[in-house]
């Protein structure tokens, strides 16, 4: 009976969501208080009962319900619990849940977070996350049902998840992920509240700012736990392959990230508002769109769900509805005129505009890449392919762009600044960075013309960072009462570039020095890499809780010492047969050691064994990881905890404007 | 004026759901072979459980299929009959038994019969790799000049037969 | 419509992980330029993978003739031209700079000098404007606010 439940509680879902969508709308152009203040409640039925059938579902996949076809197809008795707990979403119809879940939740977060924002702004936004809702459980109830049942004929056991899908990365990866592609439902609500009332202005810009940070953030610690999770599950120590669904996650995260500045420029100066929304709109609009791309199958890809025209065309009839209608009301309401607000040509404002510039042209850049095999298709051109050598070679300049700007951002004024302000602090910034170029890389494997030249970009970066703090200090004696007066804001701004800064070196480093060895090795045999002595001690059978296959024994030694004993594996997991490499990693703060089985040759116990020395290569998700940091700490900011005055004084303004 | 610049996205998007809706009529895995309209490669390989050799001239002079199978392929299996038929009809059939034992192939034909004019043996999957098999069966139709004209992935049977392949043989005759 | 993925034997047997081997090179400089060739060909028989990723027999196949090409002493441009005449330019993940892969090469660019125009032209009216209409005393407000804190 649970999966009926279940399935009820997602229908009482779709009802509640369709009356939140329908009622607070209605309410704010007729005027009807009681109406908008439905949204609220209607918006914690919805989460209610999205939860429970999540709930439900995730008991079914505990209960091994192999008469649920999900549960037969991705899951089985001998499954560990924990990965029959992430199982839920290692499908394509519980992963649609889990995207459910995450909505319903961010729009429930809303409701609770939302006493200070005028009754007509509440209305609409929950109005506009409920019919997200109504879009996306409708498509699971009628092209993805997660509760259809295996009747008559229920297997004695389920076919297994995914072993690649079996391990803790995937518990967390997708929840985190969902967080920041979902996320960006909130920002894109506020955006058509704000273009149906008319009012752009810094009151909206300071509501949506907060939570538009926290999906970005999210979302950049959901790319950086999938990236991390490739490199070690994968067994081949790469980190990011650009592969369609990849990118679908990216381009969500360039369009945010140009979205996350912008939206400071409108909140604090009043300017781009025109600009700024259509970000808003962009970037959540990218996230259905990778929705589309990871679930209808027109593109290619390692991760993509099993491919199905009929789902791809309700989501694209959705994108149709959703898109295309706010870009029409963006095309129609959005503010035409110039706001007449003056900025100079050196300006915090001009320096966020190309940081801007530069996003949109990576944003735009990825989805023509991603999309140009189809095009191509599409134009019966025939088949092409776009892979990382061209993703690397066209991104990683537009990226360096940035840098220059990065470096001079933090400390240049608003509306009008004059560079000899700062002409001398920038001079010592640029020569250390120089001299940081020319000599750090001496500390790895000698000079590198790539690692030197990432260096004196990270150089800069964190320079300008420390400039500015030495200006905010100038006249003050002591230091703490300048770092206190600081804003949350400005600390995650610190963070967060000071976290770019590390990946761009680590980035370089890990592809300029990696070294990669492919060896046959006999037990007793040692192979040197980059310093390291590794003596491989041969492999023994193992049996796993469902899975069945070798362990080899190696140990890493410098001048004698030994530094790590790694047990790399080699699994055939029992249900599905699969084969899967778990390669075993010595993870430090400078390098990793990285070894991964192949195949076993010969009878002398000799193995086939890929070896990795990969240096600095857990500064980028380091860096990523301060990245999200600093875009969670802006969270903290007074600014957003406080009542917005503007709001307050006039909701009635609001209401007709 | 200013605000037809803002009409602009809308226009982007419609581009874009014109172009993801052709999508979801394609097939992003189907690959079209890269050989048609060129000449068959140069290869030159044993017969199949015989001591001459044969190069690209046993595949010219005559509109003919070469059939691409192995004994490791199910699908094989399945559309021998039909292939059996074909030759029947008078349809010139050569095999390229590709990464396969000759005793296994041979046992094969032995038992299932021989629709085959020749079989190219190419146990290394050499030949294959130049015509950019890539995986079996495959059927190819050549011309009576050697060139290649189409190629088909997957079983060989009435409906196919009764398709595009049957269609592109017929033409190649002609 | 999509031809079934269990008409091929090797696909229901496809293994997921490293693809381990382990060719001698008579030459160091020839395994630096096979392990970077493995990365830009495509598997034509796979999702989205490198041959250097794919444990597919064709990539085994694949992998084999490149490294009989590079012993016998062929330029990269020659290998990959080699592979485009039997699988068509899909089997490029690093699309040629002619033909009509070259927009690839060009869009982002051209991406950048509309975008480049239009900020100047952002800028230049900004520039221009004379006045500044924000509500000063808002912005004092703000101040006084964020001081007292």
């Amino acid at each position: 009976m649970i999966a009926e439940y279940g399935l009820f509680a997602l229908i009482m879902a779709l009802i509640t969501a369709c009356g939140l969508t329908a009622i607070p709308m209605w309410a704010s152009f007729a005027g009807n208080g009681a109406g908008m203040n439905a949204a609220r409640p209607l918006a914690a039925a919805n989460f209610t009962f999205v939860a429970i059938s999540f709930a439900l579902l995730t008991t079914a996949f505990l209960q091994d319900d192999f008469s649920l076809v999900v549960v037969a197809n991705n899951s089985n008795s001998l499954l560990p619990a924990f990965y029959k707990f992430s199982a839920v979403w290692g499908n394509h119809e519980g992963s649609m849940l889990l995207w459910i879940l995450v909505l319903c939740a961010w729009t429930f977060a809303v409701a609770l977070f939302s006493a200070d924002l005028p009754q007509i702004m509440y209305a609409r936004v929950l109005s506009v996350m409920g019919a997200i809702g109504v879009g996306f459980i409708g498509f699971s109830l009628f092209t993805s049902n997660p509760f259809a049942r295996n009747l008559p004929d229920v297997p004695l056991d389920g076919k297994d998840l995914n072993p690649l899908l079996q391990d803790p990365g995937l518990i967390i990866h997708p929840p985190v992920l969902y967080m920041g592609y979902v996320g960006f439902s909130v920002a894109f609500a506020f955006a058509i509240a704000a273009l149906l009332g008319g009012r752009l202005d810094a009151a909206w810009a300071r509501w949506s700012r907060p939570w538009t940070n926290a999906a970005w953030a999210f979302l950049t610690l959901g790319i950086m736990l999938g990236s991390w999770w490739a490199y070690y599950e994968l067994g081949w120590g790469g980190w990011w392959f650009w592969d369609p669904v990849e990118n679908a996650s990216f381009m969500p995260w360039l369009a945010g990230t140009a979205l996350v500045h912008s939206l400071a420029v409108t909140e604090k100066r009043g300017v781009f508002k025109s600009w700024t929304v259509l970000l808003a709109i962009a970037s959540f609009s990218l996230s259905l769109l990778g929705t589309f791309l990871v679930r209808s199958g027109v593109l290619t890809s390692v991760h993509a769900f099993a491919a199905d025209p009929e789902r791809g065309m309700y989501i694209l009839v959705f994108l149709l509805v959703v898109v295309g209608g706010s870009l029409v009301l963006y095309a129609l309401r959005a503010p035409a005129v110039n706001s007449g607000i003056r900025n100079a040509w050196l300006s915090r404002e001009t320096l966020l505009l190309f940081n801007n510039v530069v996003f949109l042209v990576a944003t735009l850049t990825v989805l023509f890449g991603t999309l140009f095999p189809l095009l191509m298709d599409a134009l019966g051109q025939g088949k092409y392919s776009v892979g990382p050598p061209y993703f690397n070679a066209v991104f990683v300049p537009l990226m360096a762009l940035l840098v220059p700007v990065m470096g001079i951002g933090p400390f240049t004024r608003w509306r009008e600044d004059r560079a000899k302000r700062w002409m001398h602090p920038a001079w010592v910034s640029a020569v250390s960075a120089l001299i940081a170029g020319a000599l750090l890389p001496f500390l790895g494997q000698g000079f590198n013309v790539w690692v030197a030249l990432s260096v004196l970009l990270a150089v800069w970066i964190i320079a300008g960072l420390w400039t500015d703090l030495r200006l905010k200090k100038a006249g003050s004696h002591a230091w703490w009462p300048v770092l206190r007066r600081q804003s949350a804001s400005y600390w995650g701004m610190m963070f967060a570039h000071l976290g770019f800064a590390m990946c761009i070196i680590s980035v370089t480093v890990v592809t300029q020095w990696n070294v990669e060895k492919d060896l046959r090795m006999s037990p007793g045999q040692t192979a040197d890499l980059a310093g390291y002595r590794f003596e491989f001690h041969g492999a023994s059978a193992i049996t796993g809780p469902n899975f069945r296959g070798d362990e080899g024994v190696v140990t890493v030694t410098v001048d004698g010492r030994r530094v790590a004993e790694l047990r790399p594996q080699k699994r055939q997991y029992v249900a599905s047969g699969q084969i899967m490499t778990e390669a075993a990693i010595d993870a430090g703060f400078t390098r990793d050691l990285y070894v991964a089985m192949g195949e076993a040759l010969g009878q002398d116990g000799a193995w086939s064994v890929r070896l990795h020395y990969k240096p600095l290569v857990r500064w980028m998700w380091i860096g990523a990881t301060l990245i999200g940091f600093g875009g969670f700490i802006t969270l903290l900011d007074r600014r957003y905890r406080r009542v917005s005055v503007a709001a307050r004084q006039s909701p009635e303004e609001l209401a007709h404007a | 004026m200013r605000r037809l610049v803002l009409f602009i996205p809308v226009g982007i998007f419609l581009g874009l759901a014109v172009l993801l809706y052709r999508g979801l009529s394609l097939d992003p895995t189907e690959l079209p072979s890269a050989l048609i309209g060129r000449s068959v490669p140069e290869f030159r390989l044993r017969a199949l459980g015989q001591d001459h050799y044969l190069t690209e001239q046993a595949l010219s002079g005559r509109t003919s299929l070469l059939n691409v199978w192995g004994t490791w392929c199910p699908t094989c299996v399945a559309e021998h009959p039909y292939l059996m038929a074909l030759a029947e009809q008078g349809v010139d059939i050569v095999g390229l038994n590709y990464k396969d034992t000759d005793a296994k192939a041979l046992a094969w034909l032995e038992r299932l019969g021989n629709p085959y004019r020749e079989v190219i043996s190419d146990p290394q999957g050499s030949f294959g790799l130049d015509l950019g098999v890539y995986g079996a069966p495959e059927t190819y139709v050549i011309d009576a000049r050697g060139i290649v004209r189409y190629r088909h992935v997957g079983e060989v049977n009435e409906r196919t037969w009764a398709g595009e392949l049957g269609a592109a043989y017929r033409e190649a005759l002609q | 419509m999509r031809f079934c993925a269990s008409l091929f034997l090797w696909w229901l047997t496809l293994p997921v992980g490293a693809v381990i081997e382990t060719y001698e090179f008579s030459r160091p400089e020839l395994e630096v330029r096979y392990h970077q060739l493995v990365e830009e060909l495509r598997c034509p028989k796979c999702q989205n993978q490198t041959i250097a990723d794919s444990n597919a027999p064709i990539s085994e196949d694949l992998r084999r003739r490149l490294y009989e090409e590079l012993e016998a002493g062929r330029s990269d441009d020659e290998i990959v031209q080699g592979m485009v005449k039997r699988y068509g330019e899909f089997v490029r993940y690093n699309p040629s700079t002619e033909g009509a892969t070259r927009w690839l090469w060009l869009a982002p660019w051209l991406f950048l000098g509309l975008g480049t125009l239009a900020m100047i032209g952002v800028t230049v009216r900004r520039n221009r404007s004379v006045e500044t209409p924000r509500d000063y005393a808002s912005d004092i407000a703000e101040l006084l606010e964020e001081t007292k804190e």
